[in-house]
């Protein structure tokens, strides 16, 4: 990767997370609030997160159409889109397990990791858990045992 | 519990900015912008040679609450109410089923959801609806 790809990927990664603030996706709060459906009876519920989202697919939809149809992309020789298409057991498990941990505490990765940029001891105890629970459930998928069903990962 | 905004507009523009960053990097690198992925793939065993790249959009990410200090003077607000052991509980389960399920909020929420993935429509209805089980059990029963 050339330095001009490494400076781009920073702002790409700058862009992200200046999205994740200016949104509040960003505020733990504001994310359980989202998911405190109960909230909508007693006047608690924060639906911004629903407009993050809308605001996301918009333009990543109507983006990658458009992206999608060029030759190859500005830096690599390919386009690395995920090629699974079966809808196995792990792609209820993973995402039913990373459900409940965002509904304990309200952080996903990408907010976590802007949260270190808060200097917040709270984000590092996250950030620190979170990678340990990934190279863990890498390992475990790539055992004999489970590789043979194990999803390419990309 | 603490009282949030409905902020429509802000929400809107910076999931737009999540919009934009994740076509500029399928435009530049062919690459989906999963942060589970972009996360577990910055530790050994490497299957491609693109460490640094993902390393910088990392830093990126990490930078931008320090750059709207700067340039506003002041952190966006931020408040976590999760401690201690439930903080690990809950980042270790993050990690694991981000990356058990090939995906989390901004591979399947927003790239796979964008790619009319069906892997990814199933994906974010199960953490959807997890995530309002576990707050609805954490707040209301117990």
């Amino acid at each position: 990767m050339s330095v001009i790809g490494v400076v781009f990927q920073f702002a790409i990664g700058l862009i992200f997370g200046l999205g994740l603030l200016i949104s509040g996706m960003s505020d733990p709060a504001k994310v359980l609030n989202f998911l405190d459906l109960a909230g909508i009876g007693s006047g608690s519920w924060d639906p911004s997160l629903g407009f993050v989202m809308a605001g996301a697919v918009a333009v990543t939809s109507a983006g990658f159409a458009w992206v999608l149809r060029r030759p190859r992309p500005l830096l690599g020789e390919r386009f690395h889109l995920p090629a699974g298409r079966e809808l196995d057991l792990r792609i209820i498990a993973g995402p039913a397990i990373f459900g409940v941990g965002w509904g304990l505490a309200g952080f996903c990765p990408g907010p976590a990791l802007t949260a270190l940029g808060f200097g917040s001891p709270a984000a590092v105890i996250f950030v620190a858990a979170m990678l340990a629970g990934m190279l863990f459930a890498r390992w475990l998928a790539g055992r004999p045992a489970l590789s043979r069903i194990a999803t390419p990962a990309d | 519990m603490i009282t949030t905004t409905f902020t429509p507009i802000a929400s809107l523009v910076g999931g737009a900015l999540i919009g934009l960053s994740a076509v500029m990097l399928m435009a530049l690198t062919g690459r989906i912008a999963g942060i589970s992925g972009i996360a577990v793939r910055l530790f050994p065993p490497y299957q491609d040679s693109e460490f640094t790249g993902r390393l910088a959009f990392v830093a990126g990410l990490i930078a931008a609450p320090v750059v709207v200090l700067a340039a506003t003077g002041r952190l966006p607000v931020q408040t976590i109410e999760a401690s201690g052991g439930i903080l690990v509980l809950a980042g270790f389960l993050v990690g694991f089923g981000s990356v058990w399920g090939n995906g989390c909020t901004s591979g399947h929420g927003v790239c796979g959801l964008s790619r009319l993935s069906a892997r990814s429509i199933v994906a974010t209805l199960t953490f959807m609806t997890t995530g309002i089980a576990t707050v609805f059990v954490a707040r209301h029963l117990g």
